[in-house]
């Protein structure tokens, strides 16, 4: 609820601007941007919603448990800490899962990113631009653009349903594969929907492409994984617009997490990586980077299908993007590529023989690293000689780009300090919701800061 | 700008508390029905979907997440005060949730690195259902809930009656789906016999046994489904561990799992 301190404004010749609950948001966050002299003289971008353990109380669970466990970390991307986790669990294994069932996890993370993306764009992010406080405000002006973005969130969410059962905390996924297959004809009706979704979406482009952007751009380091034959979900190398090119192994030779007092999240911010896995250096702070779709787009633009390339092309987007106002377009054309995607994989669906491929469980070491909604989601698990977890490590999207959040927050209000403070709170939301970011998500972790008070 | 409706409507508030956000996005889930819902309440406050957050009070209050630090405590009965109904949904408000597993640690051993206030650790060492601090009018089961339960609920407190909600075991939503039995049929683990139906038995439907994400169902006879997952090979830590997860701290369930530490 936007409160402006006017009074103590005027009085000492400075003024802040605070949120103290963000809205449209997964999960608790405030803001308060401080100003004095017509400089910017403070940030903070707090995520107040109280810690979880997760990583804690994983230690002494199953192996097998953690695909389950860990989608509870977030209720809108839950597909994703369970494809970071199985793969981890894989990547120890040693065991490869490929062809069909590589393609169904694919096909299921399409659906998370259509269901995600679409609340994002129609239910969270485009009332900023159009004047709303809702949705359900929107719709009452807006009732076609809103009831086709319940339509491509529904396409979405029956894809995931379809596969593993619902929408939220779904249950067919395990490591090695999946409990239970579709057959072809399962797909019958979900096809038919994903292809009008598919038409739906590339209206979405064309109709974010004409919202009205602020003009503010960044040089941002952008990190997605990136992998030589396809638009990444489930795998590829780490790779950055500034050099970054490593295996995910070396996540944590690259990247730092450190607590700050007001949040209740731990910050990412890289170290000084070189270009080679070799060469990683650890000396030199590089600080904040930005993770989730720009940074796919923009460094995986020539991977997308001919039609979300189509898409871009007429809704002229093009990387690099800079503007973190126009990541509503470049989510759409991840929706538009997402259908198109599952499209094409459900034409091409052979149900395999075998619903999971078999494997020795090993003690050590695994990694995972997959692109949630929102960006990259790490995993890191030590897994003992009795397949129990010893430790874990999970570094979500949102925790990476709180610093670049705080980022912008700060250089939108420097650019705009005559703004109306009225029109600078709404902004400054904005530029929280250009990362959609998920606070629930980011609030996993396994230190305690309780000394905060609301 | 569409002005809002709202005369004579009920004031529904929802409010989250620890939890992963996955049970208030139900009904946002519920495509087909949302714009009708919101057509038939008044969405007061809602700051998940929306940047209008009226005060209270409100006719019903919607309550996802558990409780654990002290400030929770005071917000919750500051909530409870304010709303004619309560309705609790998802297994964190009515059970604790998955972060109840820290109530049987020590607090202090789980946060290796603390930065907490002493004078507060007596009361976040749990992580407790919101039942436990103030009268909750309906609980709603599920991690996550179903989204068709959760509209049947606001629907029957709009309307002052009961909410039709089942609470015999998954094993009835097996046998009406006409599944066959993963647990006698292919000797796997499953907590169906115990559990409350609500999820239209999804596991089992994949080929699965049940993990008790709805919680205990009324009057669970749990030491005889333990003696059952003995004889299929499953040890006491398979067995504790079973009855440890998303509804851990819910009675029948953390006194099962507790026999078999």
């Amino acid at each position: 609820m936007p409160m402006l301190s006017e009074k103590k404004a005027n009085h000492m010749n400075s003024k802040s601007i605070k949120v103290d609950y963000i809205a449209r948001v997964e999960g608790e966050g405030a803001l308060t941007v401080k100003m004095k002299d017509g400089q910017v003289s403070d940030v903070k971008f707090r995520i107040f919603e109280p810690p979880r353990f997760f990583e804690a109380f994983l230690r002494g669970r199953k192996y097998s448990e953690a695909p389950d466990i860990t989608a509870r970390i977030c209720g809108i991307c839950p597909i994703a800490y369970q494809m970071s986790s199985v793969h981890a669990m894989e990547n120890l294994f040693q065991v490869k899962v490929g062809g069909q069932l590589r393609e169904l996890r694919r096909l299921l993370y399409c659906g998370e990113w259509i269901e995600s993306h679409a609340l994002h764009i129609y239910m969270l992010h485009a009332p900023d631009f159009l004047g709303y406080d809702d949705a359900i405000q929107l719709a009452g002006d807006h009732p076609d653009a809103v009831q086709r973005g319940l339509r491509l969130k529904k396409a979405g969410n029956d894809l995931v349903a379809l596969l593993a059962g619902r929408e939220i905390h779904p249950i067919n996924v395990k490591v090695g594969g999946f409990y239970k297959l579709p057959d072809r004809k399962d797909f019958d009706g979900v096809l038919e929907s994903l292809k009008r979704a598919r038409d739906e979406a590339y209206e979405t482009v064309i109709w974010t492409s004409k919202l009205s952007f602020p003009d503010f751009e960044s040089d941002y380091e952008f990190v997605a994984l990136s992998h030589p034959d396809e638009y990444p979900f489930n795998e590829g190398r780490l790779v950055s617009n500034m050099g970054l090119n490593i295996d995910i192994r070396d996540y944590e030779l690259v990247f730092h997490e450190s607590h700050v007092e007001y949040s209740n999240a731990l910050q990412s911010t890289m170290k000084n990586p070189r270009t080679s896995d070799s060469q990683v250096s650890q000396d030199e702070s590089r600080g904040a980077y930005l993770t989730g779709p720009l940074a796919r787009f923009n460094l995986n633009f020539e991977k997308l299908s001919p039609i979300a390339l189509k898409g871009a092309e007429e809704a002229n987007i093009r990387p690099p993007v800079l503007n973190p106002f126009k990541s509503i377009v470049v989510r759409a054309i991840e929706t538009l590529y997402a259908c198109d995607e599952a499209i094409r994989i459900i034409e091409n669906y052979d149900a395999p023989e075998n619903s999971a491929v078999t494997f020795q469980v090993r003690p050590g070491f695994g990694f995972g690293c997959t692109e949630a909604p929102r960006g990259i989601l790490y995993h890191r698990y030590l897994i003992g000689d009795d397949g129990l977890i010893k430790d874990a490590k999970i570094v979500p999207p949102t925790a990476q780009n709180q610093k670049m959040i705080e980022s912008d927050l700060r250089n939108f209000v420097s650019s705009n300090i005559k703004m109306s403070k009225q029109d600078l709170t709404l902004r400054c939301e904005q530029v929280v919701r250009n990362y959609d970011p998920c606070i629930s998500c980011a609030t996993h972790f396994v230190r305690l800061d309780i000394s905060e008070e609301l | 700008m569409a002005q809002r409706r709202t005369a004579g409507k009920p004031k529904v508030a929802v409010f989250k508390f620890a939890s992963c956000d996955g049970c208030q996005l139900s009904l946002l889930d519920a495509e087909e029905s949302l714009l009708d819902v919101a057509g038939a309440i008044d969405i007061a406050f809602f700051p998940e979907a929306s940047r209008r957050m009226l005060r209270g009070p409100y006719d019903v209050g919607i309550v996802e997440g558990s409780i654990t630090t002290p400030h929770d405590v005071e917000h919750i009965r500051a909530i409870r005060k304010s709303c004619g109904a309560l309705i609790t949904i998802g297994a964190c408000a009515t059970a604790g949730g998955i972060q109840a597993l820290r109530n049987w640690k020590d607090i202090r051993n789980f946060v290796h690195i603390v930065y907490a206030s002493p004078e507060y650790i007596s009361t976040l060492d749990r992580s407790l259902p919101v039942g436990s601090f103030v009268h909750v009018d309906f609980e709603l089961r599920g991690c996550p809930i179903n989204k068709y339960q959760l509209i049947e609920v606001i629907n029957a407190f709009i309307n002052k009656r009961k909410p039709n909600i089942r609470t015999y075991s998954v094993c009835m939503e097996c046998k009406m789906k006409g599944n066959e039995c993963v647990m006698v049929a292919h000797g796997e683990p499953c907590l169906g016999p115990v559990t409350q139906a609500g999820c239209g038995a999804i596991c089992p439907s994949f080929n699965r046994g049940c993990y008790g994400c709805f919680g205990p169902m009324e009057s669970p006879n749990t030491p005889a489904l333990s003696t059952k997952l003995n004889e299929l090979g499953e040890s006491k830590h398979d067995i504790k561990l079973a009855f440890r997860t998303f509804n851990a701290y819910a009675d029948a369930f953390r006194k099962e799992s507790e026999s078999h530490e």
